[in-house]
């Protein structure tokens, strides 16, 4: 990864233009060809550097239910357990964590009702209370890794 | 903002991203029937009502070598909720910074901020420079770095 795949990321972070020809408009920011950018951006997602290149949608306002989930679970079954939870499709991602509450998990499902339901499911399979902490009020989004 | 069927298929058509070629909204318009500025227009739509929260990349930060990502929680009494929300907020190094309910009696934590660093010791320094800076040594906090990541994709929608 060089000086200009650096600046690709961080440009990409924040904006992508709504036009005929997104990537020739970027390309001309970076002072590189649309060709360069286009093969760059391919090489990256193969790279498995970048995971996705679209839209963030906004899961409440499409409509759908949003949640932080967190489950303690004995190190013995942590495996099999993890295993049972990324089943649900619904588990957008999940993440292992040093706490009593080892294991944290975002569930994005299509209706705000169906939390609930995927939830009690979980509960079920795995045989452990899940912890469902819904955000209340956002003070600051803003996710972004400068390179 | 009411979405018609055309939306929930263009939605769908690009949420597992967006064709990296010269004209990729002609390109999603030929697979659902659109032209290209129709889709424009669609997207366009969709920005400005906040549906799309923006267009781009996303990164694996893991594999660009942000590993130590840590969830700061804090026990903070329900009338300084705002006042240090907003404080933590508008901190250059805190990427997200939500409010969510406790869980009492296990979990008494209810301001949750993420940051995430290349290294455990810079981040665990800066979080206590935080607290002194802030004056938030009277809150209770605890940092929880991430271990292993078991799955990471967006979320999906039909």
């Amino acid at each position: 990864m060089d000086s200009i795949d650096r600046a690709i990321i961080n440009q990409l972070q924040d904006e992508f233009p709504i036009c005929d020809r997104p990537f020739q408009a970027v390309a001309e920011g970076l002072g590189i060809s649309e060709d360069d950018l286009i093969t760059r951006i391919r090489q990256m997602l193969e790279n498995k550097q970048l995971s996705r290149f679209g839209p963030m949608y906004h899961a409440e306002r499409m409509g759908g239910g949003l949640s932080l989930c967190a489950m303690h679970l004995p190190e013995a079954e942590f495996d099999a357990i993890t295993e049972q939870v990324n089943q649900f499709p619904e588990v957008a991602h999940n993440y292992a964590r040093d706490h009593h509450f080892n294991m944290w998990f975002v569930l994005a499902t299509e209706t705000p009702e169906r939390i609930e339901k995927v939830l009690q499911e979980i509960e079920q399979v795995t045989g452990y209370p899940v912890y469902n902490m819904p955000k209340k009020e956002e003070f600051f989004v803003g996710l972004k890794f400068e390179l | 903002m009411v979405l018609d069927d055309l939306d929930y298929r263009l939605i769908a058509e690009i949420q597992g991203g967006l064709p990296i070629c010269s004209h990729p909204y002609a390109e999603i318009g030929e697979r659902i029937g659109l032209d290209e500025q129709e889709v424009i227009g669609r997207i366009e739509q969709m920005q400005e009502n906040g549906i799309i929260k923006r267009m781009g990349i996303v990164v694996r930060h893991h594999e660009l070598g942000y590993t130590a990502n840590a969830m700061v929680v804090w026990d903070v009494p329900d009338e300084q909720l705002d006042e240090i929300g907003d404080k933590l907020g508008s901190q250059e190094c805190i990427t997200l910074c939500y409010q969510r309910p406790r869980r009492l009696p296990d979990w008494p934590y209810n301001l949750f901020c993420m940051i995430h660093g290349k290294q455990k010791t810079p981040v665990l320094e800066y979080i206590y420079s935080l607290v002194e800076q802030l004056n938030l040594g009277h809150i209770p906090h605890k940092v929880l770095f991430s271990g292993q990541r078991f799955k990471q994709r967006g979320a999906k929608y039909q």
